[in-house]
């Protein structure tokens, strides 16, 4: 099998296992125990804290643990929120390719009077800073943009959208969830105020996540019940997954560079392979993406039929169109980087692990030509374009 | 666990009656690349029986599925019945398709239809000129 959907959950590490298994046989304690077992799990809470905020920059105080990424987007704008209405401040900007735990949660807050402004994203999947900038108003009161995009990989330019947010004094949120682990994220020299991150993407467990808030930001709980996590996420923390999670992190903090290296090559043989495919395209920036994101539309085919028979093939990955995502529309990231409908159901995400090979790569690009190939010879769109009925989008 | 039953997996893999008939009597083509489904059925009719049917189709697994056993179920039947044939027909001869992807199912007869249609307007025009 060749996993190439990293983009949406990864294998757990052996360090993650170990230290859930830790966790889970010998501090199995409650960490709000007063007694040396609880106090015990108390200590692998706030090791784990501080493992964290070492990777990214931060204070192990301003990290909050949460059940994954979308808890997090959810709680930073709300919390953003909750203080600009306090002010008078109900405007947000952010862009039309968020995930949707940011676009959805944006969303709820125009229906409770909120306005919101969704940057253009382009054709290249990069927002322009100063478009960042021309859409801040006097009553913003957070510009939330991810750090790179979960189907496409583009890396967004964090460091001078935070620049412009410090200088108008609007908070700055970024959803890093698939940078975390892949690329180096430093909150303080990135100028970010709330960050979301989730354990699964990099090697970690599911089902835990963090949000990390700098010092001075006031976080409002999403979850009443309890004085876990200094009042601002009720509920007993997951110790395990958050040892888990730490553990995965230093480790791909460490690798990072020669992951990096290693999958940017491996992408870029694959992206050269599969643009030999007739009538494809890559879909977002080709160098300013992640190390292992890869993202085309192949004209006249549709994406589902196309991961089955790559299943068939022992392919894992992903697609943008309709049919897999159970809606009429295909990824609202590809439209929001001009893909019109009928390519955009044509779409097919490789997000590569650390342990892809060469070989591997070359089986990719020989098998997905193959099935494109073989769909395309029964597919009436195919012969409309062929035929010269119908002009080639791609 | 799978997302389709083995029918629809084995119709998809490998599914009857693909292709093009040049000198068809009837063409019937639904849905639009927009939605990412588009099937094209192609018909051989002589006398009252459909004695060729082949498909062409872009989109999803079910739908590909949907349009393979649509046209074994009519072919070398009669035009009357399969002006019968019902989305119901084809899904249940799948052994099922899942909610969402009944649509598919829907599709396929509608594309039977449209070429019947085709083919009784034409042979209509051939009658009286």
């Amino acid at each position: 099998m060749i996993y190439a959907d990293n983009a949406a959950t990864t294998k757990m590490s052996d360090a993650a296992i170990q230290a859930m298994l830790t966790q889970m046989q010998k501090n199995w304690g409650n960490p709000s125990s007063l007694y040396a077992h609880g106090q015990d799990a108390k200590e692998a809470l706030e090791t784990a804290r501080e493992q964290i905020a070492a990777v990214i920059g931060a204070q192990p105080r301003e990290i909050l643990f949460t059940s994954g990424g979308s808890e997090a987007d959810n709680q930073a704008l709300r919390s953003a929120a909750a203080l600009g209405k306090k002010r008078g401040k109900m405007h947000i900007v952010s862009t039309a390719f968020e995930h949707h735990a940011v676009l959805h949660t944006l969303a709820a807050l125009q229906r409770e009077g909120f306005s919101v402004t969704l940057l253009d994203v382009h054709e290249n999947g990069v927002v322009v800073p100063a478009e960042v900038e021309a859409a801040i108003r006097e009553d913003t009161c957070l510009v939330s943009v991810m750090f790179a995009n979960n189907e496409i990989g583009t890396i967004q330019p964090i460091r001078e959208i935070g620049a412009i947010c410090r200088k108008r004094g609007v908070l700055f949120h970024t959803d890093a969830v698939q940078a975390i682990g892949h690329v180096p994220v430093n909150t303080a020299e990135d100028n970010i105020d709330l960050l979301s991150a989730s354990a699964h993407k990099f090697h970690g467990p599911k089902g835990v996540g963090f949000l990390w808030a700098k010092r001075g930001v006031p976080l409002a709980s999403l979850i009443e019940g309890g004085a876990q996590e200094r009042g601002k996420r009720a509920g007993t923390e997951n110790v395990p997954g958050i040892a888990a999670m730490a553990a995965a992190l230093t480790e791909a903090n460490a690798k990072m560079a020669e992951n990096a290296a290693h999958l940017t090559a491996m992408r870029d043989r694959l992206i050269a392979g599969l643009q030999e495919i007739p009538h494809s395209a890559l879909n977002g920036d080709a160098r300013n993406r992640l190390p292992g994101n890869v993202n085309f539309c192949f004209e006249g085919i549709e994406g589902e039929s196309l991961l089955l028979l790559l299943d068939d093939r022992g392919i894992c990955a992903s697609s943008g169109s309709a049919c897999t995502s159970g809606s009429l529309d295909p990824s609202h990231v590809l439209l929001a980087i001009g893909r019109v409908h009928d390519v955009a159901h044509g779409s097919l995400r490789l997000s590569l692990g650390e342990d892809i090979t060469e070989g591997d790569v070359d089986y990719l690009v020989r098998s997905v030509r193959e099935v494109v190939t073989y769909l395309r010879s029964f597919s009436p769109i195919w012969r409309d374009l062929t035929a010269g009925r119908k002009p080639f989008i791609l | 666990m799978a997302l389709y039953s083995e029918k629809v997996m084995d119709h998809f893999r490998n599914p009857r009656n693909v292709g093009v008939i040049e000198d068809a009597d009837g063409v019937g083509e639904v849905g639009n690349a927009k939605c990412g489904d588009i099937m094209k059925m192609y018909l051989k009719i002589e006398g009252d029986v459909i004695t060729d049917a082949k498909f062409e189709t872009f989109g999803c697994g079910s739908a590909i599925a949907s349009s393979s056993m649509a046209t074994e179920l009519i072919k070398g039947k009669p035009v009357a019945d399969a002006m019968r044939l019902t989305n119901q027909a084809v899904t249940e001869a799948l052994d099922g398709l899942p909610s969402h992807k009944i649509h598919c199912s829907v599709l396929a007869e509608e594309a039977i239809h449209a070429a019947l249609e085709d083919y009784h307007r034409k042979t209509k025009s051939e009658d009286c000129p």
